[in-house]
């Protein structure tokens, strides 16, 4: 699904947090969106559901504004895990993986949606924790929830923010070879992160965020160490390895 | 395991929810039929059968029809409402502190109960000694308050405690409809209208004070026909919007922008489930008076036996606080017998040390996080 922003400024005050931001998103795009905290990423993505309203400027989803999408329909082509998940009444994976299926549901799920939840379950390897409570699992696990509970929305596009912040490293590459085939499957894949060396091994396209504003955009060549440099205010250089180009801090 | 494997778990999952609730039902049925045969006046079951094959004399035919019936149906209703209420406010308030105790809901209906006594001068026929008596024998020793002053007390709690309830909507409206300005403003609202019943008693005649002490004991035997037929007529569509709402109270539970994600709505959802909910609370506590701790104790107890799933919960808790308050009612009328206990002393009397009993037993800590 094709995502286009058009001149999208957002304010939650006076000042706008997103200034006149043009990107457009394809199908099977892994979109990664680095920037400093505070750039603006999260913003960007929720602007992209609709849960903050974009007032300046337009989201259009497939050519159709997101303003203009019932909030259900919405809801049943875009799917989203959040940073930080609310905790209040624990909540069993299977159950956690259900909610996902509210789009559908009327005032009680079919068959379908247990079924559809049980094969996602076992898509991601969760079935051997399926009666547990999501909060007890570890991180990684975690993070497998979220998001087979944003897959069970059948979406077209999947939205995330910074879902790789709690992990190790081997969750991180776990979640993000994922997130990979997800968009190699036709999703079109918006990660707000934080590592820049991961964005450029794993996205197809990279969006630098300061201070609102879209700094640079392209394929993961953006990374360079004059971009990152600049974009973090830090001095930075470039390790060449096994073909992959990696930054490091320089403190030489 | 495999997805099959993990649908059959689920399914015996559902199951033994299912089964809590049957239970809950079951208990129900045998505790009415108590309910019905205890009391002062001697009524066996015998009697109870006989006066549904209308072959019983008319005394015994007055009290199962008019007395105990009423009552029984009035204990379940109101626990039923005061329950699911409840659940509903921790739900969509995310806080387990919430219900319609808490928020202010009681105390303005004690407020508009005590304004109508005092200011607009009704029920200061009651009699003190009425309380240690059989409603219906003061009812016809002419004791009791006359039925048009029940009716303004009762007019006049349902509009104070509505009234509150949009207020402190509308202060959620104005400083955005989030679970801690609805909790807060709750609070302040309920000690406001706290000061102004001790205000009204401060300036009550001894009769005055005395009808609103016994107002505010909540007491089921106030119940008659009329009451429960409203309760009731109330209840269905709550019930049932509940239900439909269920899902979107569970989305609500990870966050208002995942709900949000979801095409819920959850500034819509809060706004109507707290009118919902404290429109059911209005009509009780203008009915019966303050029953207090129900709405908060029932939904913990269920969710230690069915865990916090919106869509069992809801309806769980309130079958369960049905069985509760009337089973709180048939001890609290048995008890002291010939004395009748108002139930909202008993329930008090219960539901402090349960609910800190359920804290220390790691309410805070194992289901709510």
């Amino acid at each position: 699904m094709h995502i286009s922003l058009q001149n999208v400024t957002f304010r939650y005050d006076r000042d706008p947090v997103l200034k006149e931001i043009r990107v457009d998103m394809d199908r099977g795009d892994m979109v990664a969106l680095v920037g400093p905290n505070g750039s603006g990423k999260s913003t960007l993505i929720k602007c992209i559901n609709g849960i903050l309203p974009v007032r300046e400027g337009d989201v259009l989803i497939d050519g159709a504004s997101v303003r203009t999408i019932p909030a259900v329909q919405r809801a049943r082509r875009i799917a989203y895990v959040p940073q930080t998940e609310q905790k209040s009444v624990p909540m069993q994976v299977f159950d956690a993986v259900l909610l996902g299926r509210k789009p559908y549901i009327q005032w009680r799920p079919s068959r379908g949606d247990y079924e559809r939840t049980a094969g996602i379950l076992e898509r991601f390897d969760l079935v051997d924790v399926a009666m547990r409570e999501v909060h007890k699992l570890s991180g990684g696990q975690q993070q497998r929830v979220f998001i087979a509970r944003a897959l069970n929305q059948q979406p077209e596009i999947l939205l995330l923010d910074e879902p790789t912040a709690n992990l190790d490293l081997r969750y991180q590459l776990e979640t993000l070879e994922l997130l990979r085939d997800l968009a190699g499957g036709g999703i079109t894949v918006v990660i707000a992160m934080h590592d820049i060396n991961m964005a450029s091994l794993f996205a197809s396209r990279v969006v630098m965020l300061k201070g609102g504003a879209v700094f640079a955009s392209g394929g993961p060549e953006i990374v360079t160490a004059e971009h990152v440099e600049r974009l973090f205010g830090v001095k930075v250089r470039v390790v060449q390895d096994n073909g992959n180009r990696f930054i490091v801090p320089d403190r030489t | 395991m495999n997805a099959q494997s993990v649908l059959a778990k689920y399914s015996r999952h559902i199951r033994n929810r299912l089964l809590f609730i049957a239970l809950v039902m079951i208990g129900i049925v045998v505790v009415g039929m108590v309910a019905i045969v205890s009391g002062a006046a001697g009524i066996g079951y015998r009697d109870v059968i006989a006066v549904f094959s209308g072959s019983a004399d008319a005394a015994t035919n007055q009290i199962v029809m008019q007395i105990r019936m009423p009552r029984v149906l009035a204990a379940l209703l109101a626990g039923f409402a005061l329950s699911v209420s409840g659940a509903v406010m921790q739900s969509i308030l995310r806080n387990p502190l919430a219900s319609p105790f808490t928020l202010g809901i009681s105390g303005a209906a004690a407020f508009g109960a005590a304004f109508a006594i005092v200011v607009l001068g009704a029920g200061s026929m009651v009699d003190a000694g009425s309380l240690y008596q059989d409603a219906a024998a003061s009812t016809r020793n002419g004791l009791l308050m006359r039925l048009g002053d029940r009716y303004l007390i009762m007019g006049s709690a349902f509009v104070f405690s509505l009234a509150s309830t949009f207020f402190i909507l509308a202060i959620a409206r104005y400083r955005g409809v989030t679970p801690e300005v609805m909790v807060l403003s709750g609070i302040a609202i309920g000690s406001l209208f706290s000061a102004g019943v001790s205000a009204m008693q401060f300036l009550a005649t001894e009769a005055e004070l005395a009808a609103i002490v016994f107002w505010m004991f909540g007491d089921l035997g106030r119940a008659s026909w009329q009451e429960v037929s409203v309760l009731a007529l109330v209840m269905v569509p709550v019930w049932l919007f509940f239900t439909v709402m269920s899902w979107n109270y569970k989305a609500l539970q990870s966050g208002d922008e995942y709900a949000q994600s979801l095409g819920v709505n959850p500034f819509r959802i809060r706004l109507f489930g707290m009118l919902v909910a404290s429109l059911a609370t209005a009509v009780v506590v203008s009915f019966y008076g303050i029953i207090a701790f129900v709405g908060l104790v029932v939904p913990h107890i269920v969710r230690r036996f069915i865990g916090g799933d919106e869509t069992f919960l809801i309806p769980a808790a309130a079958l369960f606080g049905a069985l509760f308050l009337l089973l709180s009612d048939t001890v609290a009328r048995t008890l002291f017998s010939p004395v009748i206990l108002p139930v909202g002393i008993l329930t008090s009397f219960i539901g402090a040390p349960l609910f800190l009993f359920l804290l220390l037993r790691g309410l805070g800590k194992s289901y709510w996080n």
